[in-house]
């Protein structure tokens, strides 16, 4: 199958089509950053998938599928930079799939979009509204995109759309918005609350994805693996000291004294749990996570071991 | 488990039909070491400082989905943490009554931790459902928190009874076990409720005592389970129907209650005359 995959150069892109390619597919990516070690048979493209030359890819390429992972979610990007990116890239992405006649389209979203918050069900089906928009102004912009790509599902009959709301990623490559939380020797986290985490692997991620290609599934899907873990644990598992901080400490200091640098809203997030009902995928893919918990956080630990005290 | 937690205590967490990880963690964050320490605290008070009475125990299943409704009383929610303790220390194997909790306890640091970490989630339909699903065992309070709120005098009446139970027993083919507590009013005798500084502590209300604080007293309890009762249909009924299976378990649950206060008083009655009725059993006898 020829698999065009716009956003090709992040972490998760890279391993996606790396496995895609390895399973005997065609492969062609479009992303603004280089990926200057990408393996000989992946057709790269260095193009801004808004401009004219991301559409002269889609019409030569004529891709059979695209895993539109071309989405910005580091926080501390111009909001204004995010939306164009987000919003508008999604947009072209249905936009040049339909007219250069692609079969499926995949969306890869974050299970984020539910929103956390005390009175939020501890597990959320694909049913549930995407409160986040509210809860955690700063992740509009992907709630957005992940909305319209929904409505390619009516507003695009002729293309397979799937939707992809996708728990955190936690592997020895150290990507994602959990392993970055993660990084340092101290990591803080709201003193009287420990709200349960989903992560997974990066490998079962990028399997999932995969899956969702091969067997063509049609409709939103949230993605899990195993099961959700307190924070406070994972971050000790992780061989990080777990600081329990005042929310109001907490809330003045992140940023400083190196803690890691969140949009208050995040707070949240390290309050109350975000975690997904991932059944309906398993059931439409027959996807089981290889990796459990308790090894995720183990090859994370090995791969990104706690940086030296500055003392 | 830890040094204040026994090992009867810790081997009966161990033999909860709960699929905890290899970190000790349930799907739902149930942990068992935060189980552990919560139990020594109930063990205290379910063998030492209350007298618990328990009957009709053979009325719980040993295991599935099942639902226990009952009335609510003692201001503190005595009677809630009593329920669970009886299902722990009582039932063989020991179940793990999963509470459907006021939404204002997940708001609370330190009280949302623990109440996630022993099974007591806020009340939402969607978790009642999902936890009865997976067959566990719930709790539920349909009076909420006005049943709480009784003053002394009401102590061992119903207040209204919410529908949503009934619908969702229905729904999910789930027995109701009816239970009536009683000897929660006299633990914590209610002479009023403090909305105000309720509200400056973010609870609906602080109970206020002869003696000013909520403090529990020592005294009598008696837990009374009662028969399973199952209501055929599928929960989408009209709102007669429901309402009327809503007052056969409120019937049921008062009946109960008026078993529980024959009890206490037989009891209460020997302990004037000096001769003290048999204790429960210490947890380290029923390991």
């Amino acid at each position: 199958m020829r698999v065009l995959i716009p956003g090709i150069t992040g972490q998760l892109g890279r391993m996606v089509a790396t496995r895609l390619l390895e399973e005997g597919h065609e492969v062609i990516g479009i992303d603004r950053r280089p990926w200057p070690t990408a393996p000989a048979g992946i057709e790269m493209h260095n193009v801004d998938l808004q401009k004219r030359a991301a559409e002269d890819v889609f019409r030569k390429a004529r891709p059979q599928a695209v895993i539109h992972m071309a989405t910005v979610t580091h926080l501390v990007e111009q909001t204004e930079e995010r939306y164009r990116i987000n919003l508008g890239g999604t947009r072209v992405v249905f936009d040049n799939s339909r007219a250069c006649g692609v079969e499926h389209v995949i969306f890869v979203g974050r299970h984020t979009y539910y929103g956390a918050g005390p009175e939020s069900p501890l597990y959320h089906t694909e049913e549930d509204p995407p409160m986040a928009v509210s809860t955690f102004p700063e992740l509009a912009d992907l709630v957005a995109a992940d909305l319209y790509a929904c409505t390619a599902l009516w507003r695009a009959p002729e293309l397979c759309t799937t939707v992809l709301r996708m728990c955190y990623t936690l592997g020895p490559t150290g990507h994602g918005t959990l392993a970055s939380f993660l990084r340092g020797p101290h990591v803080p986290y709201v003193l009287g609350f420990d709200p349960l985490f989903q992560f997974m692997h990066e490998q079962d991620v990028v399997t999932a994805i995969c899956l969702a290609l091969e067997k063509r599934i049609r409709g939103v899907y949230n993605v899990s693996g195993p099961q959700p873990v307190p924070l406070s644990l994972i971050i000790r598992a992780a061989g990080r000291v777990a600081v329990p901080l005042p929310e109001f400490v907490l809330r003045n200091a992140l940023g400083r004294f190196g803690l890691p640098k969140l949009p208050r809203a995040a707070l949240t997030h390290i309050k109350y749990p975000v975690v997904v009902d991932g059944a309906a995928f398993r059931a439409a893919t027959g996807f089981k996570h290889a990796i459990d918990e308790a090894q995720a956080i183990r090859e994370y630990r090995d791969a990104h071991p706690v940086p030296a005290s500055r003392s | 488990m830890t040094l204040l937690v026994s090992d009867s205590i810790a081997q009966r967490v161990q033999r909860l039909e709960i699929p905890f990880n290899s970190f000790g963690v349930d799907p739902y964050g149930i942990s068992q070491k935060h189980l552990g320490l919560f139990f020594s605290l109930l063990d205290f008070f379910y063998h030492h400082y209350f007298s618990v009475g328990v009957t009709g125990l053979e009325n719980v299943p040993a295991r599935g989905r099942a639902m226990l409704v009952g009335n609510h009383c003692g201001g503190v929610a005595i009677d809630g943490a009593m329920v669970v303790a009886s299902m722990f220390f009582e039932m063989d194997p020991p179940r793990l009554a999963e509470g459907m909790a006021e939404k204002f306890i997940n708001r609370l640091p330190f009280t949302s931790l623990w109440s996630s970490r022993t099974g007591q989630f806020t009340g939402l339909p969607e978790h009642a459902s999902r936890l009865l699903e997976d067959e566990r065992l719930l709790m539920v309070f349909p009076e909420g928190a006005r049943g709480t709120a009784k003053l002394y005098s009401e102590r061992n009446s119903l207040v209204h009874f919410g529908s949503g139970f009934v619908r969702l027993a229905m729904k999910t083919r789930t027995p109701v076990i009816p239970f009536g507590f009683v000897g929660g009013g006299e633990a914590v005798p209610t002479i009023a409720n403090s909305y105000t500084i309720g509200r400056l502590l973010g609870v609906p209300y602080i109970p206020i005592t002869p003696y000013l604080i909520p403090a529990p007293l020592p005294v009598q309890l008696e837990i009374t389970y009662g028969e399973p009762m199952t209501f055929a249909g599928t929960g989408a009924e009209e709102d007669e129907v429901i309402l009327g299976h809503v007052e056969q378990v409120k019937a049921r649950i008062a009946e109960l209650i008026e078993a529980g206060r024959k009890r206490r008083r037989g009891k209460l009655s020997l302990d004037w005359r000096g001769a003290t009725p048999p204790r429960p059993a210490s947890s380290k006898e029923h390991a």
